[in-house]
């Protein structure tokens, strides 16, 4: 049996997946990152590797991804997240031809070709605006533990219109709402159409096109992908895994690259990855 | 074996060394010196008269590749330039208005400001406080914005008009009599380094290209846009053309391996140029043409200054035959071209935040080529001379992901 690996550090969690050469995904784990991203990295790999069972070196190959994946020192190689979040998606549901992923600091679309190839992209430029940090940042404000706002803002009725999709300026604009006696639901309601707002924008930018399937941490937030479902008019391809897509897209690629070396296919290696740019970034 | 870009480099740095010697000359002797734009110049009429020119438009981006912009920067800003406006005026302002004498005596003061604000308003301002706080006359040249294919016969007649307008005023800052005889010769020396950099440009055209036509070409930028209409000028384009063919003849280039071109549409991040530069490297990725290389004229379909015509044909580059005086269709235009002829992979636009004449339409210009021409298009953010508004980490995960689906994508290709 062979397995991959793939250990997704981004800028909020580190989460890692490992899956066996029938596809089946034995192990993950998820933490926050904090400051030690190396360190959260290599716990996160062992966290999975003592709930599989399996011993390090039963590990073929292990791609690190995510903002930290040059911290996943004791990786092989490493992949970029958009690359995963496609791969991943592809994996998860074939037919995906539109990714959606909302991150702790950006927000991605995807255009996926048939192969589960990226045809095309695009990110929120440099500021959190209408990312998970967002949401976390409106969570705060309200007192609220994050997993409630999803569901709160279900209850919205009434939404308030934002002024911004500022993760600094939500602050104060959520402030005065409270101030003008607005519900909190009605609030959050606002806060999650802001955003599916924001992504749409993004997603009209790489081209509409089903299926879509959602990606990352905020898949859990039902608020959101009620929002984002409205927005699109189609339903988002979920599921329980999806938190983790990056770190799946990583383990396939990781896995796709040991199965080749094992039989001496360097170009079906090749294909798993990207083997010369990935090693000139390594030096 | 010829050695990749070492002739260039050098020849290049001599002669602008040389001009930056003369600067500093003058700024002690009182030699006559002229402020100018880069974008469509006018430089021939400077020449005419021995008035040497100072972009200060140079003058930013040099302090940006030092590192020593921000400073400069905010000290603008503390003058009361707004953080939206272009860091290259905010630069250049807190450099010059910050010290007694610009660049501390190496700058001369100029003796007269000549304004061709060729496609920007915001640079109006900016020569305008220049005028304004150093005290010295101001020629504000109203170049129209060409929104047809060709400029108006009263479009040239209007900038010719001009032109002899500033004919008068370099005679009254010199004493001297305008010679049209010495026009013609200074237009004939600037239409043989026109040659030079076309050729440059075609041998691009070649696998691999003999040199990165966006990184590299500044060093052909500083010889084109402030030494045209000199033997220098002329020289060094000889230098660069040997080098190049020399270099497709030993098929090789900036980087061991070919693997991708591109084309390159907006200035770089000169205060991180290395760093971003190494994120393309990194990919063995090379500009086969880039457009902002043309920001100072567009000579490589052809368009050469006229001795026969030497006014007229400053006005058309003045006008026409530069990258912002036109409209965005006829950048599109300009991209295709460069991406069909060249047969370049990819497009990748670099938008810079402070300047609005460069970037605005950018996300449409996107949408056509990778939507409508099926051309992969990456566009990238942060600026041309500010360095708070770049993220290395942002960059390199946008830079690598396009990469690794060109690659990808490649590979599917090659695997049916």
């Amino acid at each position: 049996m062979i397995y991959g690996a793939g250990v997704d550090v981004g800028s909020t969690q580190t989460k890692a997946v490992i899956i066996g050469s029938g596809r089946e995904i034995v192990a993950r784990s998820l933490a926050m990152t904090g400051a030690n991203v190396s360190k959260a990295a290599e716990k996160m790999f062992n966290e999975a590797l003592a709930s599989s069972g399996l011993k390090r070196e039963q590990i073929g190959y292990v791609v690190g991804t995510g903002y930290g994946r040059y911290k996943v020192t004791f990786g092989d190689s490493q992949v970029t997240e958009i690359s995963c979040h496609a791969r991943g998606a592809h994996f998860m549901f074939p037919g995906t031809r539109t990714v959606i992923d909302i991150g702790g600091q950006d927000t991605k679309a995807i255009r996926v070709g048939a192969n589960g190839e990226v045809v095309d992209f695009a990110m929120n430029d440099k500021c959190a605006a209408g990312t998970g940090r967002f949401l976390s940042a409106s969570a705060e404000v309200l007192d609220l533990p994050i997993e409630k706002i999803g569901p709160l803002a279900l209850e919205g009725k009434d939404p308030v219109r934002l002024s911004t999709v500022c993760t600094v300026f939500v602050e104060s604009d959520i402030m005065s709402y409270l101030a003008q006696g607005k519900k909190v639901p009605d609030i959050l309601a606002g806060v999650h159409r802001a955003i599916a707002a924001r992504t749409m924008s993004l997603l009209q930018r790489i081209g509409l096109g089903p299926e879509y399937s959602m990606t990352g941490g905020v898949t859990r937030n039902v608020g959101m992908v009620a929002a984002l479902e409205e927005k699109l008019k189609a339903p988002l391809n979920i599921s329980a895994d999806s938190h983790y897509m990056g770190a799946i897209g990583a383990a396939l690629f990781a896995l796709e690259r040991a199965e080749a070396a094992s039989k001496g296919k360097c170009e079906e290696a090749v294909l798993g990855g990207w083997e010369d740019g990935l090693q000139e970034n390594k030096r | 074996m010829a050695e990749y870009g070492t002739a260039v480099h050098e020849a290049s740095r001599k002669a602008m060394t040389a001009w930056y010697d003369r600067l500093a000359a003058a700024a002690k002797t009182g030699a006559p010196t002229a402020y100018l734009m880069i974008s469509g110049n006018c430089v021939e009429i400077l020449r005419a008269f021995d008035i040497e020119p100072v972009f200060p438009e140079v003058n930013a981006l040099q302090l940006a590749i030092r590192k020593q912009s921000l400073p400069l920067i905010l000290k603008a800003e503390e003058m009361g330039y707004s953080s939206d406006n272009c860091a290259y005026v905010k630069a250049d302002a807190g450099f010059t208005f910050g010290e007694a004498a610009p660049g501390g005596g190496k700058i001369p003061k100029p003796t007269f400001i000549v304004c061709n604000f060729v496609g920007c308003n915001v640079y109006i301002k900016w020569f305008e406080h220049c005028s304004e706080f150093l005290g010295v006359p101001l020629t504000m040249i109203d170049v129209p914005f060409v929104r047809a294919e060709r400029p108006s016969d009263g479009d040239v007649r209007y900038v010719v008009a001009q032109l002899k307008k500033l004919i008068a005023d370099c005679e009254k800052a010199t004493g001297k009599k305008f010679d049209i005889d010495r026009l013609r010769e200074i237009c004939a020396l600037s239409a043989k380094a026109e040659d030079g950099w076309q050729r440059c440009k075609d041998l691009c055209k070649n696998t691999p290209a003999p040199m990165d036509a966006y990184f590299d070409a500044i060093n052909l930028m500083g010889p084109i846009n402030v030494l045209r209409g000199t033997q220098d000028a002329v020289d060094f384009f000889d230098v660069a053309v040997r080098e190049y063919e020399a270099l497709v003849a030993a098929k090789r280039g900036p980087i061991p391996v070919e693997k991708f071109r591109i084309v390159v549409e907006g200035p770089p991040p000169y205060p991180f140029y290395r760093q971003f530069r190494d994120l393309f490297a990194a990919w063995n990725a090379v500009a086969v043409q880039s457009t902002y290389s043309t920001v100072g004229g567009i000579w490589e379909f052809g368009f050469r200054h006229d001795p026969k015509n030497p006014l007229e044909s400053i006005a058309q580059q003045m006008l026409m035959e530069n990258l912002c005086n036109r409209s965005l269709l006829d950048r599109y235009k300009q991209i295709r071209r460069y991406v069909e002829e060249w047969k370049a992979d990819a497009l990748v636009i670099h938008s810079v935040k402070s300047c609005r004449l460069f970037s605005a339409g950018q996300g449409d210009m996107r949408d056509y080529f990778a939507n409508e021409l099926g051309v992969p298009t990456l566009l990238v953010e942060s600026d041309l001379e500010d360095p708070r508004y770049y993220a290395q980490a942002m960059m390199k995960n946008r830079i690598d992901a396009f990469f690794e689906s060109l690659e990808h994508r490649k590979l599917l290709r090659r695997a049916q």
